[in-house]
């Protein structure tokens, strides 16, 4: 039987990074995945990650996962691939099928980083072709370059739900209405607002009656949920839709650590069926860590710093380092973690109705049950003022933890300050130079650069644009309001491409200069 | 509107494998060498990939990471074949299952 200081289960964010600190303070480190590829979800996820610089934050999620794997190949991590843990017993003996094959390995300390599994919802017709998972629709699209379908409905306005609607549209679907028995959005606001302004209609208290066709997808009938979400009668709709994703949360895949006998927890603020542990992923058993959703639902980033704290617990378990450098290594991944888990969306607020930002301003009621905020509400937000002359208008309208545009402006336009989650404000006295880094910067699309008046009865609005095909300048078209329905006449001045940006492409629009802080997408005549 | 995305906003243009043939309830198919088999037969249009074993219900891709088995089919002569994560290779032969078997129920087809 093979032995390792590290055993590490799942090659995915939380595993890798994991991997890669423990590697590097001299453990000898393997890790198993069931996966033909490592990376977990990190390389379908193609949207800009938030949080700040120690979070790698506006930068892709696939991105991420190479960085992670150079990492992890320097740090001489080893990672076996296809190789599926079918067992964990006493004294951390890992069980590994490969093939036909089933190895046994002994690990002086173990972390289990097996992530989770998306759940799902039954109604009548959800086992018909052409019902997936929303992941499935990221895992086509992103990974095989495949389109689940052509005309397509989510339900779920969690972020994984409105991530996905957005990449969908990204490749040319249809997504005909995103829909949530909740009665509120469940994901960031942010998000919410770049598809509602696309054109897609919410249903919010709504959920699926049925799914329709023989033997696939044709339709879907939705109908309004009271607040027993029990069907109202008469509230139904009809959509005509090759495919129904669901997003629907996510389920630790905790079975791994049930069978080793660490003592385990029911508990819905973490997503289901846990383990019990402290801060750091130390279970109930010596030397059996773990790391990222498997241990409560949260995201990447955080699984991240997570799975470094889990590497370093597990190295100083087997004397690799001393106690106090210990201490010292997980105090300031604390507070990159504790970063990450202040704002509206923190995992302690979880079910909590948040009327007011910090900052004391009423949220935004209609993004909360339509997905964009109205115009009567935008300009109370501090990221929305008027001034002559080209400026940032950043409708960033939730205190999220994310602050990469107070970077991104060199001129010192846009400030956040030492609080993350603190909702970016318009420096008066700095000057805008239309460098438009600020709106490439926002891994929320939600920074938009106006100017108000050219002189000629007309205003200019950039906004970020992940679409193909880009529109010549000179396209004539329509401007599209919060809400995505037509507001005005619109003509492209200018689309703008940089390395820098990122593939965010800034697109210039010409529109009157009454619709300037209306009109925030365009949509070109056909 | 293709199935397959030529060329995507984020990722560019894919890279794909070489072309081949296999075969799909014994007619002759092309899809990319390495590609889940589930995405050769999504691109190819086809949906259903079996039929359960007790009422005879479709069954097609759901989960697409090799987690939920509803996308088994019979390759190569070996039921519950996992075809979102089982690589194309030339020359595959690829089945719908009806139960375990890749044998029509009297009711189906």
């Amino acid at each position: 039987m093979k032995r390792y200081d590290l055993i590490i289960v799942g090659a995915g964010p939380a595993g890798l990074s994991a991997a890669i600190e423990a590697a590097k303070k001299g453990l000898k480190v393997i890790v198993f995945d069931e996966n033909e590829k490592p990376g977990g979800q990190l390389f379908k996820q193609i949207h800009k990650f938030f949080g700040s610089k120690e979070h790698r934050a506006k930068i892709r999620g696939f991105v991420i996962g190479k960085q992670l794997l150079e990492e992890a190949d320097a740090a001489g991590v080893k990672v076996e691939l296809n190789a599926t843990v079918i067992g964990l017993y006493q004294d951390k003996e890992v069980v590994v099928k490969k093939g036909d094959e089933i190895r046994h390995f002994k690990g002086d300390s173990v972390i289990i980083a097996t992530g989770a599994a998306e759940n799902m919802v039954t109604f009548p017709g959800w086992t018909l072709p052409g019902v997936i998972g929303a992941g499935a629709a990221q895992t086509m699209l992103n990974l095989h370059g495949i389109l689940p379908g052509k005309k397509i409905l989510m339900l779920g306005s969690g972020n994984v739900g409105l991530v996905v609607s957005f990449q969908l549209m990204q490749c040319g679907c249809d997504v005909v209405a995103l829909v949530d028995a909740a009665p509120r959005v469940g994901g960031y606001g942010v998000h919410a607002s770049k598809i509602s302004r696309c054109g897609v209609p919410f249903y919010l208290s709504h959920t699926i009656v049925k799914a329709e066709g023989t033997d696939h997808v044709s339709g879907v009938t939705i109908a309004q949920v009271d607040d027993k979400f029990k069907f109202i009668p008469g509230t139904e709709k009809h959509f005509d839709v090759d495919t129904i994703c669901m997003a629907v949360g996510l389920s630790p895949m905790s079975q791994l650590l049930k069978m080793a006998g660490c003592k385990m927890e029911d508990n819905p603020k973490r997503g289901g069926q846990v383990p019990i542990c402290d801060e750091y992923g130390r279970t109930s058993l010596p030397g059996v860590l773990v790391a990222g959703d498997v241990s409560g639902i949260e995201e990447a980033s955080s699984a991240m710093i997570e799975g470094r704290m889990a590497g370093l617990v597990a190295a100083e378990y087997l004397g690799f380092m001393e106690k106090d450098e210990l201490d010292a290594s997980l105090k300031e991944l604390d507070d990159a973690l504790m970063g990450l888990r202040q704002g509206m969306f923190a995992p302690s607020n979880r079910g909590k109705k948040i009327e007011k930002t910090e900052e004391g301003i009423d949220i935004s009621s209609n993004l909360l049950k339509k997905g964009f905020v109205s115009d009567d509400e935008i300009e109370r937000f501090p990221g929305v003022t008027h001034r002559v002359g080209v400026h940032p208008v950043m409708e960033c309208t939730q205190n999220i933890p994310c602050n990469p545009c107070q970077d991104a402006c060199k001129k010192g336009c846009i400030s956040i300050g030492d609080n993350i989650t603190s909702l970016p404000v318009v420096v008066n006295d700095a000057a805008c130079i239309n460098c438009g880094m600020c709106v490439a910067s926002c891994s929320g699309q939600a920074i938009f650069l106006v100017d108000e008046d050219t002189g000629d009865g007309m205003a200019t609005v950039t906004l970020p644009y992940e679409f193909l095909p880009l529109p010549e300048p000179g396209t004539k078209g329509k401007g599209l309001g919060r809400d995505g329905k037509a507001v005005c006449d619109a003509v492209v001045v200018s689309v703008k491409t940089s390395k820098a940006f990122d593939k965010t492409n800034l697109l210039t629009m010409k529109v009157p200069k009454e619709y300037a802080m209306k009109a925030r997408f365009f949509k070109a005549e056909v | 509107m293709d199935t397959r995305i030529s060329e995507h906003p984020i990722l560019g243009k894919k890279e794909n494998g070489k072309e081949i043939s296999f075969f799909y309830d014994g007619k002759e198919m092309k899809g990319y060498e390495g590609e889940p088999i589930a995405a050769a037969l999504k691109a190819a249009g086809v949906m259903v990939h079996r039929y359960t074993k007790k009422e005879h219900k479709p069954r097609g891709i759901f989960c697409a990471i090799g987690r939920c088995t509803d996308c088994v089919m019979v390759v190569d002569g070996v039921p519950n074949v996992r075809t979102c994560i089982t690589p194309l290779k030339e020359g595959m032969d690829v089945r719908t299952q009806y139960g375990v078997s890749d044998k029509p129920f009297d009711d189906v087809n």
